[in-house]
């Protein structure tokens, strides 16, 4: 974090503010020791060292990832959080859960602290380790939940691979509930699934890819939320892909099941048709669904019931992304266009931007135990974009080692023009 | 435009020709080729002429073109179809127009994958100049100078005329 | 919606619409399958020659580069680019470099330093050739000789090419697929052909678990029962079942499967009585056909291995073409550019 010293002060002036509910015009925002120091009639611009003309721009608490691949610990060719997180603060980010898919895995207390050790020289952004539930991710024994906690993961997961079956996953939600902990899981069922690495639907007819059928996902769900209410464990439905999928939430949040959800962008903005020239980039898992799938899912965030919108940010070098689709790796390096393909869907009219906003701020936050309201006293984490402004995606615009981004080739709208983390600055145009 | 051609007097001219060169080399049973489009109508017409009786070959040279590496292939190749065997025969090989000698090079080297012919006598309805090989026809209908625009082409089977054409202005 | 062209032509089709690389039936034309049949048709006069050769690709070197082994097809396309007179490399890098774990773009680079202008690709995963030709040096054509499940366009066409000699054409045929279409590249081929090329109808027959989901989408009828299927056919084509399907619970037995939807005598009585009947081999005698169908008046196989030459040869030498036109645009484009 550089730029603005810590003991400065800085005032925000016009645009619009978006105060987690919705947008209304910004009162003037003053930045002072890292908080919101006032807002609106008490701010006066002679107050500050420096101003910020936002005049066009939207000013939104920052963005909270839940789900984030910063590929470190790793040997660093696929990136690491210096990059990754200056990526996310990019893409208007300012906390994001790193997933304990790492080298090693995060499953224990010792690899949360080095995490939170690496991100706190040399992050830009704040990093929530998810700890791992299950050791190694093997999905056979439990981890050191106790452990992982007291290091201060109050999320745990199994990165994109599921529990071996029922019965453990039964017991690593009976366990993380002794200790309150919250569980995501990205729901698959593996022998369902099988080989598969696309959605068994038009496009894996017509090209011969091996399918992944919607059911490899609906089972996973129905299961899941059986066990949770159940246990009682409070647990998060993580990059659902499927319509099946977002009636069963609905249906069991309306019995009152502790249970959120969420979605990653791009299964918001592209279908199974993405592969249909073979373009690996868009080899992600959960695979792209059908146009009927893409719908629902928006008509879960705009409702509510799908309650955060995700990066599922996984970068790659491109020896991983430079073979036949089928022996490729999965993920998109996709956290720097999260906002812009959002923005992409208002301007669609498909989705809200006040609902878009939320799924990126008070929906997430709310999960990961974050305040995420530009209220006087808060923590300043905020980003501020020019919504009606393009850039392009480009290689070099890039900032993550990934660059298989899912736009590359035409410009986007929305371009970030500063990152505040406890207001010091992460991205500034 | 296309008064110039007497089409009648150059389809005798070659009649004559042909005779006659046939005579001077003593074939009496000569093996009659068109290349295709034009050579083949007059194939057909002078074969009928000449009275020779054996159905006549139609020859496609797409794959024998030396510019393939240039323009590719012909999409609309057509087989060539010989209903003869070449092996020892004298050929008659006719072709509407002779410029710089590619299509004849060409024709000869797919005949030859056929068999080795005893003799090939080669007669062309117009001849324009212009060779770039050293491949001379036997017979010739007309020899014809053109301008740098000019192009001529016959048209057929019914019936048959040549047209001159005026490429590259307008 | 999606992020790039997803038509597969901007990478087959030179600008002006000739093949340049041969990897798919997707969006081709029934122009130009048409034209591929018609220059098959000239080819197969070429091979009843004395001399079976023509110069087309003198000097060209073509590259079998077969990933997955296939002696049948790699020696027909070897044929094929002998009887265009390249020169032509055996590489069958099932048994060299990726088993010593050399990455498929790795083994590319290598092949490209040798100089060669096509490559005929045989690969297990769907798309490789899609890959291959996305990444070699432009000019070097791209021939798919069979990937994964995805397309086998050389075997669709040289079927093709067959039912034409044999029906004249294909309006009004009632075709049949029989078998294993989920785990067959030849049957999406085909299917694809088929539908391009105007027959009446396609329609597929197999148990549930040999077929792809939503197959119907790809144009087609699906019948489970084979002696209802049979009814008014001109044409069945029967797929060959590879032994492992009888793991993973896809079918019970052999036996099972030739009691249903092996193609008998009495079967094929059901069908039209001039209804030819194909298989693009090898053949599982006892398993799909009968001996006596397979060896009996009503069979084209063997005139399907004859046509095969025939279409590879019109592919390869459609397919240089193509990159031979388009290397003269390229160098016409940059002297224009040099002198303007």
């Amino acid at each position: 974090m550089s730029g603005v010293n810590s003991n400065s002060r800085l005032v925000i002036t016009g645009g619009t503010l978006f105060d987690g509910e919705k947008e209304r015009d910004n009162p003037g925002l003053l930045i002072a020791d890292g908080k919101v120091a006032g807002l609106g009639a008490r701010v006066r611009e002679s107050h500050a060292a420096q101003t910020f003309d936002a005049t066009g721009c939207v000013i939104s608490a920052g963005f909270i990832d839940l789900c984030c691949n910063l590929r470190e610990p790793g040997n660093g060719q696929k990136g690491n959080i210096a990059s990754e997180t200056r990526a996310a603060a990019h893409g208007g980010f300012t906390t994001v859960c790193a997933s304990p898919e790492t080298s090693p895995i995060n499953d224990s207390g010792a690899v949360t602290h080095l995490i939170q050790e690496r991100a706190a020289s040399s992050g830009a952004v704040r990093v929530v380790p998810v700890g791992a539930v299950t050791r190694g991710l093997k999905g056979e024994l439990l981890s050191d939940m106790a452990g992982l906690k007291s290091a201060g993961c109050r999320l745990l997961g199994n990165g994109s691979r599921s529990v071996g079956n029922a019965r453990i996953l039964r017991r690593c939600m009976a366990y993380a509930e002794t200790f309150g902990l919250t569980l995501m899981f990205s729901p698959e069922n593996q022998a369902l699934a099988a080989d598969g690495y696309a959605h068994d639907g038009q496009v894996t007819t017509r090209l011969g890819l091996l399918g992944i059928p919607e059911v490899a996902e609906t089972a996973a769900v129905a299961e899941m939320l059986l066990l949770a209410e159940e246990t009682g464990v409070r647990l998060h439905l993580s990059q659902l892909s499927c319509a099946r999928s977002v009636d069963m939430l609905a249906e069991a949040r309306q019995r009152g099941i502790p249970v959120t959800a969420d979605v990653a962008m791009h299964q918001l903005a592209f279908t199974e048709e993405s592969l249909a020239s073979f373009d690996s980039r868009f080899h992600v898992r959960p695979p792209l669904r059908s146009e009927v799938d893409r719908q629902a899912l928006i008509k879960g965030v705009e409702s509510g019931v799908i309650d955060a919108i995700v990066s599922q940010h996984l970068p790659h070098d491109t020896a991983a992304k430079q073979a036949p689709l089928p022996a490729t790796e999965p993920g998109l390096s996709s956290i720097e266009s999260v906002l812009s393909l959002g923005l992409e869907l208002v301007e669609r009219g498909e989705l809200s931007r006040s609902r878009l906003l939320q799924a990126l701020t008070t929906g997430p936050g709310a999960i990961a135990g974050q305040s995420a309201r530009l209220d006087e006293g808060a923590e300043a984490d905020l980003c501020v974009f020019d919504p009606a402004q393009h850039w392009q995606p480009s290689v070099s615009a890039l900032v993550s080692v990934g660059k298989h981004a899912p736009v590359l080739d035409r410009s986007l709208p929305g371009r970030m023009r500063l990152t505040l983390v406890a207001g010091q600055v992460a991205w500034r145009e | 435009m296309t008064a110039l051609f007497d089409i009648d007097q150059l389809l005798n001219e070659m009649e004559t020709g042909l005779r006659r060169v046939l005579e001077q080399r003593g074939v009496t049973d000569p093996a009659l080729i068109g290349i295709r489009t034009g050579g083949v109508w007059l194939a057909d017409v002078l074969g009928k002429r000449l009275g020779i009786e054996q159905p006549f070959g139609e020859l496609d040279i797409s794959f024998y073109r030396d510019d393939f590496s240039r323009i590719g292939l012909n999409p609309k190749v057509k087989p060539s179809s010989l209903p003869f065997d070449t092996e020892g025969r004298d050929i008659l090989l006719i072709d509407d127009v002779i410029m710089s000698g590619r299509t004849i090079r060409a024709a000869m080297n797919e005949i030859f994958d056929y068999g080795r012919p005893a003799s090939i006598t080669l007669a062309t309805l117009v001849d324009l100049g212009a060779r770039e090989l050293p491949v001379q026809p036997d017979v010739v209908g007309q020899v014809l100078e053109l301008g740098a625009h000019q192009r001529v082409k016959l048209r057929g089977p019914e019936p048959l005329r040549i047209e001159l054409q005026e490429s590259g202005q307008q | 919606m999606t992020a790039t062209d997803p038509s597969p032509n901007h990478l087959q089709l030179t600008r002006d619409g000739q093949l340049r690389h041969f990897l798919t039936l997707d969006g081709l034309s029934r122009e130009l399958l048409t034209d591929i049949l018609d220059t098959a048709d000239s080819f197969i006069e070429v091979g009843t020659r004395s001399i079976k050769k023509v110069p087309l690709l003198r000097g060209r070197t073509v590259v079998n580069l077969f990933f997955e082994p296939s002696t049948r097809t790699r020696s027909t396309f070897e044929l094929a680019a002998k009887r265009l007179s390249a020169d032509v490399l055996n590489l069958d890098i099932s048994t060299s470099a990726t088993s010593k774990g050399e990455s498929l773009s790795d083994t590319l680079l290598n092949l490209e330093a040798m100089a060669s202008d096509m490559f005929v690709v045989r690969h297990s995963q769907s798309g490789a050739p899609h890959f291959i030709a996305s990444s070699v040096t432009p000019g070097v054509a791209i021939i798919n000789a069979g990937d994964g499940r995805h397309s086998h366009p050389t075997q669709a066409m040289l079927d093709m090419l067959t039912i034409r000699q044999n029906k004249g054409g294909f309006e009004g045929l009632k075709v049949a697929i029989v078998g294993d279409v989920l785990h067959s590249r030849v049957a999406r081929s085909q299917i694809r052909a088929l539908n391009e090329l105007g027959v009446d109808e396609v329609r597929i027959i197999a148990p549930g678990t040999l077929l792809p989901r939503d197959v119907e989408d790809l144009g087609c009828t699906v019948e489970y029962d084979m002696k209802r299927g049979m009814k008014d056919l001109d044409v069945v084509i029967m797929l060959r079942l590879q032994n492992e399907r009888m793991e993973g619970a896809l079918l019970p037995s052999e036996r099972e499967f030739f009691r249903l939807y092996g193609l008998t005598e009495d079967k094929l009585a059901l069908a039209k009585p001039d209804c030819i009947v194909m298989h693009p081999g090898p053949i599982n005698r006892g398993v799909e056909i009968e001996s006596s169908v397979a060896d009996g008046p009503q069979s084209v196989i063997l005139s399907q291995v004859t046509n095969g030459i025939a279409i590879r040869m019109a592919v390869m030498s459609m397919a240089m073409g193509g990159q031979m036109a388009e290397r003269q645009y390229r160098q016409t484009h940059t002297n224009q550019e040099a002198r303007a």
